[in-house]
């Protein structure tokens, strides 16, 4: 039983902390950014030499914990604001489908420069194998990992509370994802808060790529792709734009997955997601708004 | 030198021109009205002081200094301080935070915490309602009182001109006393200059100052409020009768 909970805090972390990814830039920008999943993937591959085998000839992935872990957030941080200068900045006045339909191109791109360097074969690696090795709680056996990984989010998401409500940048983007072209008004520089809200998600693309690097022990190109997809559909529940709601769905989303694994007949388990799916378009039905409603949307004219 | 000089501005959005060749300019101190019916291009010219809508000819200049291609936070920045039509307070923010969104220009200048701190004081003199309420939710306050807030906010930038767009709109009239007198009293406090649109020129003849009446994008009308405001032609030049 507990093995559930922990399973599904596990799960619930990483959709979490995508959908955050996802939500922060949504509410600076109305974009949604399918490009986040493999900024994710990047991440992880930034660790690595390019070559053609199975087998991964690490290269940054050696490094000590305290490095490391600074070094992958700052390459999720640095490759997503480049996308910001590079391409976002040129879109920032277009609709927002536009904007997603680059974020896709964006994402492509990103994701055959993997290709190319790595090919499509997914490498084993062994990110901090330390973690891998189980801990006693309350009398279940849990991998050290997934209990870091609950741990580092609910610091991650203090964290980015804390940053949000408590200082001068927090305020600026609070006010900038309300309602933008007012802040701007009121000397808010939209430069500043955007490549903000990108680093942010950046830094939270690298946390996801070092969880789940170190979960899974592959580095696979799509792998930003599949928890991209649940991350975005928590974004949708919460609410767009809601980080709470993001948050919030995430967890709901992890647990409702590892629920159905544990109480869906065997021959059903294969389709768990086409569950998932079925009960995010219940929530949808009821309340099309999703969860928590960002408060700016609804005085968006 | 006048602090704002407006020249021949052409505002266009797609094929329909908004604004069409409007000029005037307005000394430190000043207060001039915009007025006019709706669809006029109050509004559009507005924004487009603000940065907020380009404008396709003419020219806009602040102290001297052209305006053209800056951003409306590079504007605002220059002491420009825009409330645009619609209040637009930051409904999930507190009132107190929603008064320090426009402090951020300050961070760094001298002094500038106790610069910051008294002038909250300020304005919460200027407004007590604001300071009874500053910790609430701004989204939950009253019409009248989220206008005070959003005048308050652009105040907090300690802006030498304020532009405001339709400040009684959907105000009850004592509310909208209250808020014109907080006005006039901050222009006689520091020589606020007071850039302020609304439909009817009503309140520019119970305040005094100059005004200008537009229609179709164009200044019709322009002279003391106080005799322009009160004579035969504005009912003419306000509903076009002398087109024909
Ligand atoms: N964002 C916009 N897009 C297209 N047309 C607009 C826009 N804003 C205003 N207009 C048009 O420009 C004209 C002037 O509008 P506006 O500046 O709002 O006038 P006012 O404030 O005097 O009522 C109107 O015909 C209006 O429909
Ligand atoms: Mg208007």
């Amino acid at each position: 039983m507990l093995q559930i909970v922990f399973d599904a805090l596990t799960l619930g972390s990483l959709y979490a902390l995508g959908a955050l990814g996802i939500a922060l830039i949504f509410g600076v920008m109305r974009l949604v950014n399918f490009a986040h999943g493999d900024v994710i993937a990047f991440c992880v591959f930034a660790l690595l030499w390019p070559s053609v085998d199975a087998v991964a000839i690490v290269f940054a992935g050696n490094l000590p914990w305290y490095l490391l872990i600074p070094f992958v957030v700052l390459v999720g941080a640095g490759l997503s604001v480049l996308c910001e200068i590079v391409v976002f900045r040129r879109f920032r006045d277009a609709s927002p489908a536009t904007m997603m339909i680059a974020s896709f191109a964006l994402g492509f791109v990103i994701r055959y420069f993997l290709l190319m360097l790595f090919t499509s074969r997914p490498k084993s690696i062994s990110l901090l194998p330390a973690l891998s090795q189980p801990v006693e709680i309350f009398g279940a056996r849990l991998p050290l990992l997934q209990l870091i990984t609950i741990v580092t989010t609910l610091l991650v998401l203090a964290g980015l509370t804390i940053f949000l409500r408590r200082t001068r940048f927090g305020l600026e983007m609070r006010a900038a994802a309300e309602n933008f072209a007012m802040a701007r008004m009121l000397g808010v520089r939209a430069n500043r808060v955007i490549m903000l809200a990108f680093a942010l998600s950046g830094a939270l693309a690298g946390a996801i790529a070092l969880i789940f690097g170190s979960q899974t022990g592959t580095a696979d190109i799509q792998m930003g792709a599949a928890i991209m997809l649940m991350a975005f559909i928590a974004t949708v529940i919460g609410g767009l734009g809601s980080l709470g709601g993001a948050v919030l769905a995430g967890f709901l989303l992890g647990a409702a997955s590892v629920v159905m694994q544990v109480v869906l007949p065997v021959d059903a388990r294969p389709f768990r997601d086409a569950f998932v799916y079925g009960a995010v378009i219940l929530v949808l039905l009821f309340r099309p708004q999703g969860l928590l409603v960002a408060r700016g949307t609804k005085e968006r004219v | 030198m006048s602090l704002l000089d407006v020249s021949d501005i052409v505002i266009r959005y797609g094929r329909l021109t908004a604004v069409r060749g409007v000029s005037f300019s307005l000394n430190e101190g000043d207060i001039l009205f915009i007025t006019g019916p709706n669809g006029a291009g109050k509004s559009s010219l507005l924004r487009a002081i603000a940065g907020v809508t380009p404008i396709v000819g003419g020219s806009i200049s602040l102290d001297g200094k052209s305006l053209a291609g800056l951003a409306p936070e590079d504007i605002a920045r220059l002491g420009l301080s825009m409330v645009p039509e619609g209040r637009h307070v930051f409904g999930s923010l507190s009132v107190e935070e929603n008064l320090l969104v426009g402090t951020g220009m300050h961070v760094g200048k001298n002094g500038w915490r106790a610069r910051v701190a008294s002038d909250l004081e300020a304005v919460y003199d200027t407004f007590p309602i604001l300071r009874e309420r500053r910790n609430g939710q701004a989204g939950l306050l009253s019409g009248g009182q989220q206008q005070m807030l959003v005048i308050g906010r652009a105040l907090m930038t300690n802006p030498r001109l304020i532009a405001i767009d339709e400040p009684s709109l959907g105000l009850a009239p004592n509310i909208t006393d209250q808020v014109y007198e907080r006005l006039m009293a901050l222009r006689a406090q520091r020589g606020l200059t007071l850039l302020i649109v609304e439909q009817s020129s009503t309140r520019a003849v119970m305040t005094g100052g100059r005004m200008v009446l537009m229609r179709g994008g164009q200044i019709v009308l322009e002279g003391d409020a106080r005799e322009v405001g009160t004579g035969d032609q504005i009912q003419a030049a306000y509903f076009g009768y002398e087109d024909h």
